[in-house]
């Protein structure tokens, strides 16, 4: 088995064993396969048929839609714990998104890359471009990120809405880093969020 | 070489109550098997056919000579691999390879023709449901179909929650739209309006509507393509010529091909069949079967369920098995949904597809 993502990692590892999970954008499956190994029912919604079809044939079960639409389909707390990696900046309404995760599941997970990290304001202030950064690889033109967002941010838009941050988790590269100073250090965050 | 096959024929030990309110006495089966049944009888697959299939599934069709209709699918280490699972197919109730249907002899010993009762979706599931009974298999371990084998499937999911383990549902529906049923009636009025149809009762006449029922065929063939798979096989070419006739023949090569889809057609299915088959498709709303909400229809069910479609399918388009999905989802249903790539339309579920192949070997396991 391959090492899950870090931010996937530490989402597995603080899943309560057993209980329902969504994976918004489960990619090809590998926080599902993890999740299953943890006793989870784990269902996904991805939009790439490529990687829907790696999820079924991993036996998984996957559905293809984009969660921008697609999420309203689900019921009210039809899940225990609903998940968002690396997804949240590619939401048409990211605050909106926020909210259909926190009505289909009791709690939710939320990751994504840090456009406040260090390298990233380097790139920005001394290049004059938008950056393109080992969390960021791809240049703006092509990027499927239409709403970057930092740790500031998501902490703000969290007490705006009045959703409780249970717990967050910091990386630099693969090394989990303390929340001190995460806005400007961090490459990556994961916040377990409840309403 | 394709599979070993065993040409069966099972008689239902009690009258087969319908929805129409009825039971039908003497019902036969006709199925075919493949590959070997597990001694606790757990590895078998129910592969469900279209509207115009039959049970050979993986071996030579006696009538045409050619091969299975999913020989691509069906076979030893193919996605339905009969080297471990116990596959069946049946012929389906109102069926012409041997079920019980249309063309069958009555008790007073004349074809039931028009007297055949009208049944629904759901009588044939009844039917299938007593077949597995008789061959001693209590749980599936899927149920598979494409199309009206989907439905199949589907309903066999809605109404024997406790009979298959795995449902994979292939370009279908859990209802028939206005678009649907409309087809479906130029099809039938075909039929009937061929005065060789003589009310249904044809047989042994010597004449048979083969002219309506090939119309039938033909209208209901545009349905399963594509207009870009039509365009890139056909195009405005001309059949065999190099000018236009300004007549009526078949001039465009695809007149000749619909042709020849037609009259392909009547020597291997009976006519009153079609009718009672497009009926049972029209009548079938899962939904209205179970308190006017789909949800319903599978609530409790502890069956995976795999629902695929074709973006060049306008028959049975991606949104009803979205619809599908949809109330599985909302009844906590675990189910996997993908929307195949393919150019060809509705029937891209019988061609050549890696990614559907892919999808069924992944969900059947």
């Amino acid at each position: 088995m391959t090492e899950l993502r870090p931010d996937l990692a530490v989402i597995a590892a603080h899943v309560t064993p057993g209980t329902r999970v969504l994976d918004v954008g489960c990619g090809d499956g590998a926080l599902m396969a993890a999740l299953r190994d943890r006793g989870c029912d784990a269902r996904g919604l991805e939009l790439d048929p490529a990687l829907v079809e790696r999820c079924v044939a991993r036996g998984l079960s996957v559905v293809q839609g984009d969660a921008d639409r697609d999420l309203a389909d689900y019921p009210d707390k039809g899940f225990d714990t609903a998940i968002l990696s690396q997804t949240l900046q590619t939401a048409a309404r990211p605050d909106r998104m926020l909210d259909e995760l926190l009505r289909v599941g009791r709690q939710a997970f939320v990751s994504f890359p840090n456009f406040a990290h260090w390298r990233m304001r380097a790139a920005l202030t001394f290049g004059g471009r938008m950056p393109v950064t080992r969390s960021l690889p791809v240049s703006w033109y092509e990027t499927q990120n239409i709403h970057h967002v930092t740790v500031a941010d998501f902490r703000e838009l969290a007490a705006a809405k009045r959703v409780r941050i249970e717990r967050e988790w910091f990386f630099a590269g693969d090394r989990p880093i303390g929340s001190a100073g995460a806005n400007w250090r961090a490459e990556h965050a994961v916040f377990e969020i409840s309403a | 070489m394709p599979p070993a096959t065993a040409p069966q024929t099972y008689t239902l030990p009690a009258p087969l109550p319908l929805d129409g309110g009825q039971a039908l006495d003497g019902v036969e089966i006709a199925y075919e098997t493949y590959g070997e049944l597990a001694e606790d009888r757990s590895n078998a697959i129910l592969v469900c056919h279209a509207l115009t299939g039959d049970q050979y599934v993986a071996s030579t069709h006696p009538l045409t000579g050619k091969p299975g209709w999913w020989e691509r699918m069906v076979g030893p280490g193919k996605p339905v691999d009969t080297g471990r699972y116990h596959v069946i197919c049946a012929n389906i109730l109102g069926g012409c390879m041997g079920s019980t249907g249309p063309a069958s002899l009555a008790a007073d010993g004349a074809p039931y023709a028009m007297r055949f009762p009208v049944i629904t979706i759901r009588d044939m599931v009844r039917a299938q449901v007593a077949l597995l009974d008789g061959l001693g298999i209590g749980r599936l371990h899927a149920v598979v179909g494409g199309s009206m084998g989907g439905m199949l499937a589907l309903s066999m999911a809605a109404n024997f929650p406790d009979r298959a383990a795995r449902v994979l549902a292939i370009a279908t529906t859990a209802r028939h739209s206005a678009q649907n049923i409309a087809f479906h009636e130029v099809g039938r009025q075909a039929v009937m309006a061929d005065p060789d149809w003589q009310g249904g009762d044809y047989y042994g006449s010597g004449r048979a509507p083969d002219k309506g029922l090939s119309v039938a065929r033909m209208a209901a063939h545009i349905t399963y393509l594509s207009e870009g798979g039509l365009t890139e096989k056909f195009g405005r070419n001309l059949q065999e010529r190099d000018e236009k006739t300004f007549g009526f023949d078949a001039d465009f090569q695809v007149e000749s091909y619909l042709r020849h889809q037609g009259s392909g057609f009547t020597r291997r299915f009976d006519a009153n069949s079609y009718l009672y088959i497009t009926r049972a498709m029209d009548y079938l709303d899962l939904a209205e079967e179970h308190g006017g909400r789909l949800a319903n229809a599978f609530a409790g069910t502890d069956a995976r369920f795999c629902l695929v479609s074709f973006d060049s399918d306008w028959l049975y388009p991606t949104a009803e098995s979205r619809h599908v999905v949809h109330a599985l989802n909302a009844a906590g249903a675990a189910v996997s949904f993908v929307e195949l790539s393919a150019p060809h339309g509705h029937d891209s579920f019988l061609l050549e597809h890696a990614a559907l192949d892919r999808v069924v070997a992944g969900f059947v396991g």
